[in-house]
């Protein structure tokens, strides 16, 4: 009996939960659930049911008007893209920052969290300021003929800059707890420096540039504040999802901007979804 | 240090490289938020920041971190004191969904407010009858901070949390500890850095939201714009200096929560959560 | 299994009874980790809990922690039902098997910590707390390591200062987990000295879990010997390394040679040779159970059964006599390196088993 207390109020009589003898399970729980309930499950359901206020047909018209389909493409374009391009450039850094030893590395490796720490909006007209035709950067590239804002590629650009602590955080301690012996081994078996890298070292860090190809692309699929202001915003060309939803919600079509955003947040669960089962799957061939 | 094979060569090149991608890419904007801050002087980046719109956004971005964070921080710790001290079904579950804010564009996380609050809201009609605003009010920026900060504190809690083990917990009750005084007495202490380092963060965040707040907010100037909508206000009006002299702030607020964030994985890396240890 | 209670063979009639456990059950899921155990434990008795991992030992010590319920069953502990009460009210002394000190607590926080937490009027004033503290230091030879925290301790210091917390609230019962199980040999052999010598000085009833059948042969006063969630056998450390009740008990508590014989009224046959059948063996086929070097050797023409020998190795202490009996390879050993005459390699011998235990087949 007190220990049935002491373990919290009594459970539903499936037994799915084990009993214990700490406290507070209940308390803690239901806490957990409620607030979770509140802000989370809440405006999810009004989420997920308010765009079927236009019917089937209403909502494939709102997702297949061309302008909606353009910045969802851009979008998951741009991330996707973005989120590829952060994977070498990840590497690159993760590598040099776990293998060699150099003045200031510390230093340099705290930096790579700034995307992380740096609100978005600072870093949206910061960069903005670098990259337009006027900017440290811009202006060089745009005497070579090449735009490097207001138009997708500031997009890419501000994506690539969001997610690139993402992978190098998800690679280091890979390559931190990497066994030199087996690196080693190659070596004695005969292969070059290369090769080391390409069938021994990249292998094993496949699953976690996996993921933190993964969870740039989560991260800037749904990006707004770094994007914003470099975006150019132009319909059809430089508009990205995010304002798609601002927009419509500015028109008191709140069904509309549901649905572009229950479309975004599937598309995104999809693709991570994909990308899990790729995990597993290299995961399993490593094991065997 | 990985005692690993390393290539002699290619050492300088591979350090030129990754010192110039870090440098161009976030380096450089840092430094370009200070420098068009201060691109006229002293005095044109100190003016701007002594308006009273400023002045209210300051005080408005610190009252919605003030209200977010700790909610978000209690959670953080019922959630993981559930979920790594009690053995029960489908918590893999519970632990998907206290992530999903992360996973969540933040202007969706403003939406589903409005979708709630707004005009045409689910409760929009009961709330104009009753006076109450939400929505283009403090109320709703905190709702929305909330959400997108909802998972900070929990992420570095419940695998530490879970990493620990219920053992010191399990002597205390023995010793004839009540479930409070074991709380305080014993699971806090062992925990305190990784709450510390996950209120950090989701201050970090909290501060310097934008797309949910600007859902949310309607900007209207003086009243219901934070810090970081102030600055896209002065920016669309093509006050730059005063943009960016703003933005400052910010970018002073992301640098200390970098060193502090620095600082704790330095000196406590033993008490985060593993993933956190370099 | 039948085994007998305490009460019927307490010689020293008048020793309080002081742990009663009675037909205790429990099962994770749908595995029987304890099944019907009942056994009792005599005031200031020091009592191993033996077995493989599996066996339930861990799981009944934490069921009279209080950190497991059980199905079924009744503990009572001086006449009063245990499981009633919560765990902090139990007032039981728990060593875990990793120690679980805090952390984040110097020694003496750790040690003062089941006195800190006492509400109100129970609570000692703060200069008692600390004389108790000191004591305790120094009846687990740690004295001087009041500052210190848990990282900063060896082994064998962590779980002296787990000893000493636990002792600290004067428990009347200790329960101990495992307590040497992640020390080294050296350190180990130290410790369980020293436990028993504590033992004797503090006079709590303890009850300590091990799979290291030498350390419960070593410690305990009885021994109850677990498998499967089952009690097989309780009894002195003598009784059930001399007399163990099951093939399972004489495999568990050192090596075991084993041949197939016959009981035939009060003979034992096995092969060719005859020997008495040791009091109470079963008739009829049996299972002949002997310690390898619980064995005579003679040279070929005399008593015994035949053998060949196959190799021999001086290992250290012993010699290993590997033998061809009965189609059957044995490894037989002798303590000591001289070997007995005859024994060399590719020779016929005869073995006798000295004090072979048999069980039905």
């Amino acid at each position: 009996m007190t220990i049935a207390a002491v373990a919290g109020p009594p459970k539903v009589r499936r037994r799915w939960k084990q009993p214990s003898i700490l406290p507070g399970f209940g308390l803690a729980m239901g806490w957990t659930l409620t607030y979770l309930g509140l802000l989370l499950v809440l405006p999810l359901a009004a989420l997920i049911l308010r765009p079927w206020e236009l019917g089937l047909d209403g909502v494939w018209a709102t997702l297949t008007e061309p302008r909606v389909l353009s910045a969802l493409r851009l979008s998951f374009g741009a991330a996707a893209a973005a989120a590829l391009a952060n994977v070498p450039l990840g590497l690159l850094v993760a590598w040099t920052l776990t293998r060699y030893e150099f003045p200031g590395r510390r230093v340099l490796d705290a930096f790579v969290d700034l995307p992380f720490a740096l609100p978005t909006a600072v870093a949206g007209i910061a960069l903005t300021a670098i990259y337009a035709p006027t900017g440290t950067l811009g202006e060089p590239l745009a005497a070579l003929g090449i735009r490097t804002a207001y138009n997708p590629i500031g997009v890419f650009i501000a994506l690539v800059f969001i997610g690139l602590p993402f992978v190098v955080r998800t690679v280091q301690p890979v390559l931190e707890d990497m066994d030199a012996e087996v690196e080693e081994a190659a070596l004695t078996l005969g292969a070059t420096h290369l090769q080391r890298f390409w069938r021994v070292v990249l292998p094993g860090l496949a699953p976690a540039l996996l993921s933190g190809f993964s969870l740039a692309f989560a991260r800037a699929v749904g990006e707004y504040g770094s994007v914003i202001f470099i975006a150019g915003n132009m319909p059809l060309k430089s508009e990205i999802a995010p304002l798609l939803i601002v927009i419509k919600l500015e028109q008191y079509d709140y069904a509309g901007a549901a649905a572009v955003g229950l479309a975004m947040l599937v598309i995104s669960f999809g693709a991570l979804l994909a990308v899990n089962a790729l995990q597993v799957f290299l995961a399993r061939r490593g094991r065997a | 240090m990985s005692p690993a094979v390393r290539l002699p060569g290619l050492a300088p090149l591979f350090l030129a490289l990754t010192v110039a991608v870090l440098g161009v890419l976030i380096v450089l904007p840092l430094g370009v938020v200070f420098q068009q801050a201060l691109s006229q002087g002293l005095g044109a980046y100190l003016e701007p920041l002594k308006e009273p719109d400023a002045l209210a956004a300051i005080r408005l971005t610190l009252l919605v971190a003030a209200i977010s964070v700790p909610l978000n921080a209690v959670f953080g710790v019922a959630a993981a004191w559930a979920i790594a001290k009690f053995e029960f079904k489908g918590k893999s579950l519970l632990v998907t969904f206290i992530d999903l804010p992360f996973s969540m564009s933040p202007v969706v996380s403003g939406l589903v407010w409005v979708l709630l609050f707004g005009a045409q809201g689910w409760f929009g009609e009961w709330l104009r009858e009753h006076d109450i605003k939400i929505i283009f009010a403090t109320s709703g920026l905190v709702l929305a901070t909330v959400l997108v900060t909802l998972p900070f504190v929990a992420r570095e809690l419940i695998p530490l949390m879970q990493d620990q083990g219920s053992d010191e917990e399990a002597a205390a009750l023995t010793l004839g500890a009540g479930g409070w005084t074991t709380f305080w007495r014993v699971t806090l202490p062992n925990i305190r850095w990784a709450l510390l380092y996950g209120v950090l963060l989701c201050n970090a965040r909290a501060m310097g939201e934008f797309g949910a707040v600007s859902v949310v907010s309607g900007s209207v100037r003086g009243l219901t714009t934070t810090l970081p909508l102030h600055v896209e206000v002065l920016y669309n009006d093509y006050e730059f200096v005063g943009a960016f002299a703003a933005a400052s702030i910010l970018a002073g607020l992301g640098l200390v929560t970098l060193v502090l964030k620095t600082i704790l994985e330095w000196r406590h890396s033993g008490e985060l959560s593993a993933r956190r240890r370099h | 299994m039948n085994f007998r209670p305490v009460d019927d063979t307490d010689r020293a009639a008048g020793q309080a009874l002081a742990l009663d456990i009675r037909g205790v059950s429990k099962a994770f899921g749908r595995f029987p980790a304890l099944s019907d155990v009942s056994l009792q434990a005599r005031d200031k008795e020091f009592l191993a809990l033996l077995g493989p991992s599996g066996s339930g030992k861990t799981t009944l010590l934490r069921v009279l922690a209080g950190l497991e319920k059980p199905d079924a069953g009744e503990v009572r502990f001086g006449g009063e039902d245990f499981l009633a009460l919560p765990v902090r009210k139990r007032r039981v002394g728990m060593v875990f098997q990793h120690y679980a000190l805090f952390r984040h607590m110097t020694v003496a926080q750790n040690i003062a910590f089941g006195l800190t937490v006492r509400k109100g009027s129970e609570r000692p004033p703060k200069a008692e707390i600390a004389e108790r503290v000191r004591q305790l230091l120094s009846l687990v030879q740690l004295e001087g390591l009041e500052k210190r925290y848990p990282s900063q301790l060896s082994g064998g210091q962590r779980q002296r200062v787990a000893l000493a917390r636990a002792l600290a609230i004067e428990p009347r019962l200790l329960l101990l987990d495992e307590p040497f199980g992640a020390l080294d040999a050296q350190v180990r052999r130290e410790l369980r000295r020293w436990l028993r010598e504590l033992h004797e000085r503090t006079g709590v009833t303890t009850v300590f879990v091990t799979h290291d059948q030498e350390e419960a042969l070593d410690l305990a006063d009885r021994v109850a010997i677990l498998k499967d969630g089952q009690l097989v056998q309780l009894g002195t450390p003598n009784e059930v390394y001399e007399h163990p009740a099951n093939p399972f008990v004489f495999d568990f508590l050192g090596a075991a040679c084993r041949m197939a014989g016959v009981v035939a009224g009060e003979r034992l046959r096995i092969g060719s040779w005859e020997t008495a059948a040791p009091a109470g063996a079963p008739q009829g086929a049996v299972e002949v159970f002997f310690r390898p070097d619980e064995v005579a050797f003679a040279p070929a023409d005399g008593p015994g059964l035949l053998a060949e020998v196959r190799a021999v190795a001086a290992r250290g202490p012993d010699v290993r006599i590997e033998c061809q009996v009965q189609g059957q390879l044995l490894e037989l050993q002798t303590h000591g390196s001289i070997l007995p005459p005859g024994v060399t390699a590719g020779q016929p011998v005869r073995i006798q088993p000295l004090r072979p235990q048999v069980y039905s087949a």
